[in-house]
C-alpha cells in the first residue's frame, strides 16, 4: 500500500487550480497529480502514490527502482489503469 | 539463496551482508515498519543472507491489515444500501470483517469498485450525480494526503454526493506504544521510506532519544534495506541511539511540506483501533468539523460495531513482532490468502502473506510428503 512508482514528468498542467502531469513509467505513460511537488518541471523524476506524485528523486535511481518493481511484479498493481484521468472536475464532465 | 541470485545487484546485497555479520558481536532484534519493506526482505529472502546475530522482526505496517474489522463491516453495510456506489484501493475488497467481506456483498449485488486513487473516487461521484457514492479511505501517512485532497477537493466543487469512510493510522504512535509494551523486544527501527518522504524525520528524531533507540529510514528495496540494516548496526555496536537517513533519495528532513498542509487542513489527530492490536491513543485521523458532511460515518448514522477476532488468529502477536506467521497453527492450512482468517494473510504485504508466497509456507503435514 505505500510502495511509490518512479516516473519522468513529460507535460504538466494546471487543471482548474490542479497541477496534473503527464507521466512516463517505463514504456508506459499515465497521469498523475503534481499537488504535492509544485516545483516540479518537465524532465523531472518524480515517486508517484495512488496518483499523486510524493516526492522528486534523480534519474538513474528511478531506473533501478522501476526494474525491482517489474521484478517484483508490483508495477501494474501500483499504476493507474490507462484510461484513469486524475485532472480536475472540468475534465470530469 | 536462489531468491537473492534473481537480483542483479546480489554482489552488493551480499558484501552488504558480510560488512553485517563482521560488526555484530552479538544478537540484535530490528523491526522493520512497512509492509513493503517486510515483503522485499521475504521475496529476496534478506532474512536468511543475514548471520544468525540478527533477527528480524516484522512490523504492524500493512495499512490493509490493521483496518479495524469494524470499519470493514460498517462498508459492507453501506455498500449494501440502496443507491450507493461504494469505492476502495484493490486490496480492501478482500479483507474479512466479521462476517463477509467486499467481494462478497459485491457478489450480493452491492455496487462495489475499485479505485486505484481517491480522484478516480471522485470521478466517479460527478459521473453519477444521482448516487452516493463513498469511497473507503485506508492507509499510513504516505496515501492520507492523498486522501485529504479527495475530501477538500470535493468541498471546494460543492461535491454533494461523496463522503468517505475512512481509517488512517500513524506511524510514531504505533513506535512508542511497540516500545512502551513490557514484552517489547525490538532495538532498532527501519522506519517506513515513503511515510518519511510525507512526513520527514522530526518525530523519529524524538523517539529515538526519548527511548534511547536507533531508527533508521530505509527504502524499499533489497540493497535499501541492507543498508539501513547496517547503519542500525554500527549504532547498536557503538552505543548511540540516533535517527538516520537511509533513503535519502526520496526523504527530506522536513519532509513533503504541501502534503502535509493538505493534511493539517482536512485532519486532525485521533484515537484509533488497530485491527489485531487494538486501541492506540492519538494514532489515527478524523475529519475536522468542517469536513463533516464529507464524513461517512455522519453520513450514514451507522450503529457502532463491535467485532472480535477469530479467536484462532495470532495477527495481535505478529503486528506486535511477537510471534512469526508459522507460529501459529492455522497458518496455511486452515489460513491461506485464498481463505484468510486474519488481515495479514489478505494484502501482499501483510506478513502471513508474505511467508506464504515466499517459500515459508511448508505445513508439517507438506513436509512429511
Amino acid at each position: 500500500m505505500c510502495l511509490a512508482i518512479p516516473g519522468k514528468v513529460l507535460e504538466t498542467e494546471d487543471c482548474g487550480g490542479f497541477l496534473v502531469g503527464r507521466v512516463q513509467f517505463g514504456g508506459i505513460v499515465r497521469t498523475a497529480r503534481l499537488d504535492f511537488v509544485p516545483e516540479v518541471n518537465v524532465g523531472d523524476y518524480v515517486m508517484v502514490h495512488v496518483g499523486f506524485a510524493i516526492s522528486k528523486v534523480d534519474e538513474s535511481e528511478a531506473g533501478r527502482t522501476w526494474e525491482i518493481l517489474r521484478e517484483m511484479g508490483a508495477l501494474e498493481s501500483e499504476l493507474p489503469p490507462e484510461e484513469t484521468d486524475l485532472a480536475s472536475e472540468t475534465s470530469y464532465r | 539463496m536462489k531468491y537473492l541470485d534473481e537480483y542483479r545487484d546480489g554482489k552488493i546485497a551480499r558484501a552488504l551482508a558480510q560488512e553485517i555479520a563482521s560488526r555484530a558481536t552479538r544478537p540484535w532484534v530490528l523491526m522493520e515498519i512497512c509492509g513493503g519493506q517486510t515483503h522485499t526482505i521475504l521475496r529476496y529472502g534478506l532474512d536468511e543472507l543475514l548471520p544468525p546475530a540478527i533477527e528480524l522482526v516484522h512490523g504492524p505496517g500493512c495499512p490493509v491489515c490493521v483496518t479495524p474489522a469494524e470499519i470493514i463491516d460498517k462498508a459492507i453495510a453501506i455498500a449494501l444500501l440502496p443507491g450507493v456506489i461504494l469505492a476502495s484501493y484493490g486490496d480492501m475488497l478482500r479483507v474479512p470483517g466479521s462476517k463477509s467481506d467486499l467481494f462478497r456483498a459485491k457478489a450480493r449485488g452491492a455496487d462495489v469498485r475499485i479505485a486505484y486513487s481517491p480522484v478516480e473516487a471522485l470521478k466517479i461521484a460527478h459521473a453519477n450525480p444521482h448516487r452516493r457514492v463513498v469511497f473507503l479511505a485506508i492507509g499510513f501517512e504516505t496515501t492520507a494526503p492523498a486522501n485529504a485532497i479527495a475530501a477538500w477537493q470535493a468541498k471546494r466543487e460543492q461535491l454533494a454526493n461523496f463522503s468517505m469512510l475512512t481509517s488512517h493510522v500513524l506511524v510514531p504512535p504505533a513506535i512508542r506504544a511497540l516500545l512502551r509494551s513490557p514484552q517489547n523486544r525490538v532495538q532498532g527501527f527501519i522506519a517506513p521510506g515513503h511515510v518519511c518522504t510525507v512526513m520527514g524525520l522530526r518525530e523519529y528524531g524524538k523517539l529515538a532519544s526519548e527511548f534511547a533507540i536507533p531508527i533508521v529510514v530505509g527504502g524499499f528495496e533489497p540493497v535499501d534495506l541492507l543498508e539501513a540494516i547496517l547503519m542500525l548496526v554500527k549504532q547498536l555496536e557503538a552505543g548511540k541511539a540516533c535517527v538516520e537517513n537511509q533513503y535519502v533519495r526520496s526523504v527530506a528532513y522536513e519532509g513533503n511540506l504541501p502534503a502535509q498542509e493538505i493534511l493539517k487542513e482536512v485532519f486532525e489527530v485521533a484515537d484509533q483501533k488497530w485491527r489485531g492490536i487494538g486501541a492506540i491513543e492519538q494514532s489515527g485521523l478524523q475529519f475536522r468539523p468542517e469536513y463533516a458532511a464529507y464524513d461517512a460515518n455522519r453520513v450514514f448514522d451507522l450503529e457502532s460495531i463491535e467485532v472480535a477476532e477469530p479467536a484462532e488468529c495470532i495477527s495481535a502477536m505478529i503486528l506486535q513482532g511477537l510471534k512469526r506467521p508459522t507460529d501459529c497453527t492455522a497458518f496455511g492450512v486452515r489460513c491461506t490468502p485464498e481463505r484468510p482468517l486474519g488481515a495479514p494473510m489478505v494484502s501482499a504485504e501483510g506478513a502471513c502473506a508474505a511467508y506464504y508466497h515466499y517459500r515459508r509456507h511448508v505445513t508439517p503435514d507438506l513436509a512429511e510428503v
